[in-house]
């Protein structure tokens, strides 16, 4: 169906202008609706249509009346000058001037605004308000945060009868894995059915121990072999060496024979440095030190006896507790021992007697711990009793620094391997404490209460910030140190060197002092009576000893008497005075029984 | 006038007084121990800050009024001691400050 309209015009018209018209509207075509198309379409629903809400807006643009503007400046010229004076002309101007000068307002007002002034001068000349004080240095960039450490993990031994951790080592290369060694300290108290199992832990997986080691003794101390970081070297508590390799399994790789082994526990290994990386040393309270190579290990090569008098008599010798080897001085090594006296000796010395170089001695209990400082190896520390103490190979006679006397025994110590001048210890009372000796001498940076049975080993990570501990129970506790105890601060090395060297300068002062009056009393009694004294010498010792018992009985005596007046007293319960009499009698019974035992060992030592 | 005189100069005797200048209510330097130009620069500038300062004062609390006015600057301190007829300028060296 097409739409057609015909538009006619004539030739003639072309070309004419156009003449429009009104006409009506015409209907040109009615085309009804066909419902039958509606068919081909389906109805939508629903249907999707977008619509605008928004406010109608319409742009418009206008013209405003321009703002004019000028940029002028100003020149200034003297003014203000009334009409009849010439600002030019000096003498009017001061002429004008002294008139001003003269009105009474003026003196008035200056004078007023004088005192004003001066006062501001005053003020100003007094106090620099604006003055920088230390310009000259340069911002702390370190934050002042007190020092903290927070544990990190906890290994506990997953035995039931729990036995303590009493050596820590960590794994050499990159320090992923701790092995720790259990083993019972009490003298024949281990209970019975005690494991003899000692853990390597993966610091990941504090559930399970990463792998077992059996030993047939209880291991007192472990070592990782720095050079080789799948073996590992252990002491055990019959006295035997024993080394494991971790790619062979949990069963003894090697073991020393019994006969030439310790006869005591062994407290103390370590791997020496040498080419082949299996040499190690070993050391216990029977007095020796042997030294092993593990490719042979049935037979120690080489023994020497911690006889200080050098008459290498094994029955004078000293029970050796803690061993310390620095690989940067290989041919040195220490001994601490159980009666409180450090031995310093050198392993290459011609004949055995040399070999025990010079003794310090200052402590009164065990040695629990000995470790060279990683960055001044002259200057050593050492725990034992109930102090810390800090010693120079030059000053023999007495240690250089030393820590109050604590309220519990210590057990081990440890010095940071980052900084020089800071060490841990750990004390019966399960605290460790941090000592920084750069920040604070008397009392320690950190102390931290760490678990509520004794810790007994310690050991810190190379970088510094990790440290591990063990404790009665055997569990092992990991604490990490804030940033400001493990990174070196500026300076530190110098002022720890010197404070080093001026504790031992002061002690050499004293020392020299002290051998000083020693020789002089020694020059005026030797002047007087020498046959006397010879004469007394045999009996004296007996003598003393009577003394002192009878001294030691005199005392215990009339405490128990003060103790008995005090019992005694009128108290407000009638009962029990006569129970505590009773009481106290007992006691005083029990304390002079023990103490009269204690006596008799005192005399047979 | 013999006062003004033992004033002016216990003033410019003061430790760290630079210049002292005595400007009336018109801009005009009366007294002054600088040199012309600095004097008339001074008087010029100073009248018109003051003269602002103490409209402002003013302005925020009609009974109030300006006392003193001090200008800071790296190298000097400048004192106004503002009265009713006379200005008194005072140029003084602080000590040296940073900020």
């Amino acid at each position: 169906m097409e739409i057609v309209y015909v538009y006619v015009k004539k030739r003639s018209e072309f070309g004419k202008q156009c003449n429009f018209s009104d006409r009506q509207a015409e209907l040109n075509i009615d085309i009804a609706p066909n419902p039958a198309l509606a068919e081909q379409f389906v109805e939508r629903n629903p249907v999707d249509t977008g619509i605008q809400c928004s406010v109608s807006m319409s742009e418009h643009e206008a013209n405003t009346e321009r703002f004019e503007m000028e940029t002028r400046g100003v020149n200034h010229v003297e003014g203000g000058w009334p009409k009849d004076v010439n600002p030019l002309e000096l003498e009017q101007t001061i002429r004008f001037r002294k008139k001003v000068e003269k009105d009474e307002n003026y003196i008035n007002t200056i004078m007023q605004l004088g005192s004003i002034m001066e006062h501001c001068i005053k003020q100003n000349n007094a106090i620099d308000i604006y003055e920088e004080y230390f310009h000259d240095e340069e911002a702390v960039e370190v934050t002042e945060e007190a020092p903290s450490a927070k544990t990190i993990n906890v290994f506990r031994d997953p035995q039931e009868i729990k036995r303590a951790a009493t050596h820590l080592s960590w794994h050499p290369d990159g320090n992923r894995k701790l092995a720790v060694a259990y083993s019972c300290l009490d003298f024949q108290r281990a209970p019975v059915g005690m494991s003899n199992d000692s853990y390597i832990w993966d610091l990941e997986n504090p559930n399970k121990p990463e792998l077992t080691l059996k030993p047939s003794s209880p291991l007192v101390t472990l070592e990782y072999n720095p050079k080789d970081s799948h073996v590992l070297l252990g002491g055990c508590y019959n006295g035997q060496i024993a080394c494991w390799d971790t790619r062979k399994g949990s069963l003894v790789a090697d073991l020393s024979t019994i006969e030439f082994s310790h006869r005591d526990p062994v407290y103390g290994t370590i791997w020496l440095q040498s080419k082949t990386g299996t040499e190690c040393f070993s050391a216990s309270t029977d007095g020796q030190v042997m030294w092993w190579d593990i490719r042979k290990i049935s037979e120690p090569t080489e023994v020497v006896i911690m006889d200080i008098t050098r008459k290498e008599q094994l029955e004078n010798a000293l029970g050796a507790i803690s061993l310390e080897f620095e690989s940067t001085l290989p041919t040195k090594f220490m001994v601490g021992t159980e009666q409180g006296i450090i031995i310093s000796c050198n392993r290459k010395a011609k004949t055995p007697a040399e070999k025990i170089v010079c003794t310090f001695s200052g402590h009164h209990g065990p040695i629990y711990a000995l470790q060279r400082n990683p960055f001044y190896p002259k200057n050593f520390l050492t725990v034992g009793d109930w102090t810390a103490r800090i010693w120079s190979e030059d000053s023999r006679e007495s240690s250089i620094m030393w820590t109050k006397y604590h309220m519990a025994y210590l057990t081990d110590a440890a010095w940071s391997p980052v900084r020089p001048a800071v060490f841990f210890t750990t004390k019966m009372d399960g605290t460790l404490d941090i000592w920084d000796f750069v920040f604070k001498q008397c009392d320690p940076a950190l102390s931290l209460k760490v678990c509520d049975e004794a810790l007994f080993c310690l050991r810190a990570q190379d970088n510094g910030c990790l440290i591990a501990c063990g404790s009665q129970l055997g569990t092992t506790t990991l604490l990490e140190v804030s940033s400001g105890l493990s990174t070196l601060q500026r300076n530190e090395r110098n002022i720890a060197s010197s404070m080093f060297e001026r504790e031992t300068r002061r002690e050499k002062i004293l020392e020299a002092r002290h051998r000083e009056m020693r020789l002089k009393e020694k020059g005026k009694v030797e002047g007087r009576d020498e046959e006397q004294r010879d004469e007394g010498l045999p009996t004296d010792l007996e003598a003393l000893v009577n003394k002192a018992e009878e001294e030691f009985f005199d005392i215990i005596f009339a405490e128990l008497k003060k103790q008995e007046a005090d019992a005694i007293k009128p108290k407000p319960m009638p009962q029990q005075p006569s129970s505590e009499e009773g009481q106290v009698a007992q006691e005083g019974e029990d304390a002079t029984g023990e103490r009269g035992g204690d006596e008799e060992e005192e005399d047979l030592a | 006038m013999a006062e003004v005189e033992e004033t002016l100069k216990r003033i410019q005797s003061h430790k760290g007084v630079i210049g002292t200048m005595v400007v009336n209510a018109e801009g005009i330097p009366i007294r002054t121990t600088l040199d012309n130009s600095t004097t008339v620069q001074y008087a010029g500038l100073l009248h018109q800050l003051t003269m602002k300062a103490r409209s402002t004062v003013r302005d925020i609390d009609p009974q109030n009024d300006l006392t003193f006015l001090r200008i800071r600057s790296k190298k000097h301190e400048i004192m106004v001691a503002p009265g009713t007829l006379a200005f008194h300028f005072l140029v003084k060296s602080s000590f040296c400050f940073t900020r």
